[in-house]
């Protein structure tokens, strides 16, 4: 049975806890929205763009993004808005890339958008730039089949599901996520790696994503 | 006093682990709060549970008050109410007085703690006193529009810790150290929060000559202008024009206040002894606070400013429907119309009391969310992750820490 093929290597579950950082820089316009986009830290553009997710485990009516909400909400420019908070954030390897799509969708809008350029926040309502310090703790949970994985994966927590699969593809720079990596390169499953790759973690709740895992994995276990 | 196991079925016992975890880490450090009062404000109710779970943890813990007399705390509220931008003279003399107490307590203050965690500005010149060790500084106060007279003199102080700690992001100013955001939290398992039996309410409401016969709107808060009690009271008459109701003002004052007896005064000369407002200037009893809660139809918080505002994260834990002025903290803890509802003046809040009593399903829709967003967020088990967080920080520079 698949599920039980040893990998070369067994998997260690780490999590992954963080503090939020505040870097006293503020926009009250979009032209100075982009301009500091352009200049902050990378975690900085890293934190406004997953917060939601941690945040906001369960069921959440907020926008996926702090730049669509806050130029939707208090700039009152929803066409940006729904712009921003569209972004295909999997589809960028990088935080490098995502600043440049974010960045750039702000200035071709401004070209086209006189009036925008003259919106300003009210005193109290400006956007206030913070960035993520990450934590990466090693877990007690280490696998070496996909029995095993399947059976890890319902016990740790959603900060460790959200550590190997956000912050390792995008924030480390993996190439991908850690799953389909140790899959493909441990147990030599490419076909369940890309299955787990294709997923979209952006647009489900954390819990959700954990379920879509477990029964993947333990479909290809059971096969 | 609650062990850490019995918050693991309402947080979950992995959220636990993570404290463990952490915990851990810190082995061989101490750590010492210092702050100005053991009881009453949320500052010394955070510690009060804080404090005893860390050591639970086996975090090293200590917990240090300093010393002042009734000049000092005069001072201070002054600081305080100006520091929340409120019109304040503030004088060479009062900035002397403010030192005098300092350079005792600096001498008479055993500094032990790895790192010494101080909160607000009443002991902040204990920095001087730093040495090897790492000092942080908590700032539990809305600072978005400081009087800089008194900002700019607690700078001097402020930028020789090794990091600050705010409460909502509209408070960070631009600082050489570094700024961490960590909201306060409440403890569900504590006397003010926990579940109460019904005939508990029913005692503290007899005790009180409150009945349930019409819908109660109710304020918890300390007497103390940036609270707003005397704009509770004008929200209510505006409400009561067309809905039969009562209103509870209930708080009681805490040691280094000495403006609340005045405003009490104040509140109480407003309500004109109408029969329907109940001013209850509440002994240090957190069940009374948690019965009257519970027996609460609406929650108002009507504040100026806020440092944070734990008393709406009460509330909204009792899945009770809140109206709360858009500032300080409440915006975090309150999405509008989604987990509360979000006022701006006298009018706006008595309109948006009217539609929770006209609307109880809608009301109670809130209230849940609310609680909801409590249970995720505001809980004490995420401060105590985000405090051990904290301090291990002043041992790491970078943005990605391997533990």
């Amino acid at each position: 049975m698949p599920g039980l093929n040893k990998a070369k290597e067994p998997f260690r579950f780490h999590t992954r806890l963080h503090l939020t950082e505040l870097t006293g820089l503020r926009a009250t316009t979009l032209g100075q929205l982009a301009d500091l986009i352009k200049k902050v830290p990378g975690s900085s553009i890293y934190h406004h763009t997953h917060r939601f997710l941690q945040q906001h485990q369960y069921l959440s009516p907020e926008p996926p993004n702090d730049f669509a909400h806050w130029v939707t909400d208090i700039l009152g420019e929803d066409e940006l808005g729904e712009m921003l908070a569209s972004i295909d954030t999997i589809q960028y390897s990088t935080i490098r890339a995502l600043r440049d799509k974010i960045v750039s969708t702000i200035e071709s809008y401004l070209k086209d958008s006189a009036f925008a350029r003259l919106k300003f926040a009210r005193r109290g309502e400006e956007f206030h730039f913070m960035k993520s310090v990450s934590f990466v703790l090693p877990t007690a949970y280490s696998v070496s089949d996909l029995n095993e994985f399947a059976g890890a994966l319902k016990k740790v927590t959603l900060d460790s599901i959200y550590f190997h699969i956000f912050e390792a593809r995008l924030r480390l720079e993996r190439g991908g996520n850690d799953f389909s990596n140790w899959i493909a390169d441990s147990l030599g499953d490419q076909e369940l790696a890309d299955e787990i790759s294709n997923l979209d973690p952006y647009t489900q709740t954390l819990e959700k994503l954990r379920e879509s895992l477990i029964r993947i994995i333990e479909k290809k276990a059971g096969a | 006093m609650a062990q850490i196991n019995e918050y693991i079925p309402i947080v979950g016992q992995s959220v636990v682990d993570d404290l463990r975890l952490l915990a851990d880490k810190l082995k061989g450090r101490s750590i010492q709060h210092i702050n100005s009062t053991a009881v009453g404000g949320g500052v010394a109710e955070i510690l009060n549970r804080m404090v005893p779970l860390l050591k639970e943890l086996g975090v090293n813990t200590r917990w240090d008050l300093i010393k002042g007399g009734e000049q000092f705390f005069e001072v201070t509220k002054k600081f305080h109410n100006a520091l929340h931008g409120r019109p304040e003279e503030v004088t060479q003399n009062d900035f002397d007085i403010f030192m005098e107490t300092s350079r005792k307590n600096i001498e008479e203050t055993v500094i032990s703690g790895d790192i010494v965690f101080v909160h607000d500005p009443q002991p902040i010149a204990l920095v001087n006193k730093k040495a090897g060790n790492k000092w942080l500084w908590r700032c539990h106060i809305d600072v978005s529009d400081p009087n800089q007279k008194v900002w700019g003199f607690l700078r001097g102080f402020i930028d020789k810790y090794d990091s600050a700690v705010f409460s909502a992001p509209g408070f960070s100013p631009h600082l050489p150290i570094r700024q961490f955001l960590i909201s306060p939290s409440i403890d569900p398992l504590s006397d003010k929060n926990k579940e109460l039996p019904p005939e508990t309410i029913d005692a503290v409401l007899r005790k009180y000559s409150i009945s349930r016969d019409k819908p109660i709107l109710t304020q918890i808060s300390r007497f103390d202008r940036l609270k707003d009690p005397l704009g509770v009271v004008e929200a209510f008459q505006q409400v009561r024009r067309h809905i039969d109701c009562q209103l509870i003002l209930a708080g009681g004052t805490a040691s280094d206040d000495p403006e609340g007896m005045k405003v009490l005064e104040e509140v109480k000369a407003k309500a004109e002894k109408d029969k329907d407002i109940h001013i209850l200037l509440l002994p240090q009893d957190d069940i009374e606070v948690n019965a009257l809660q519970r027996a609460s139809t609406v929650i108002i918080q009507k504040s100026l400013k806020e440092g944070f505002g734990l008393t709406v994260a009460e509330a909204l834990w009792k899945a009770k429907p809140v109206v709360a002025s858009n500032v300080g903290g409440i915006p975090l803890q309150i999405k509008h119309k989604y987990s509360g509802l979000l006022c701006h003046s006298i009018d706006g809040a008595a309109f948006a009391v009217k539609q929770l009593f006209n609307s109880p399903e809608y009301a109670r829709r809130l209230g849940e969310n609310g609680r909801e967003h409590v249970r995720n967020n505001f809980l004490l088990t995420r401060h105590l992750r985000e405090y051990m967080l904290l301090f291990l920080s002043l041992y790491h520079g970078e943005d990605i820490v391997y533990l």
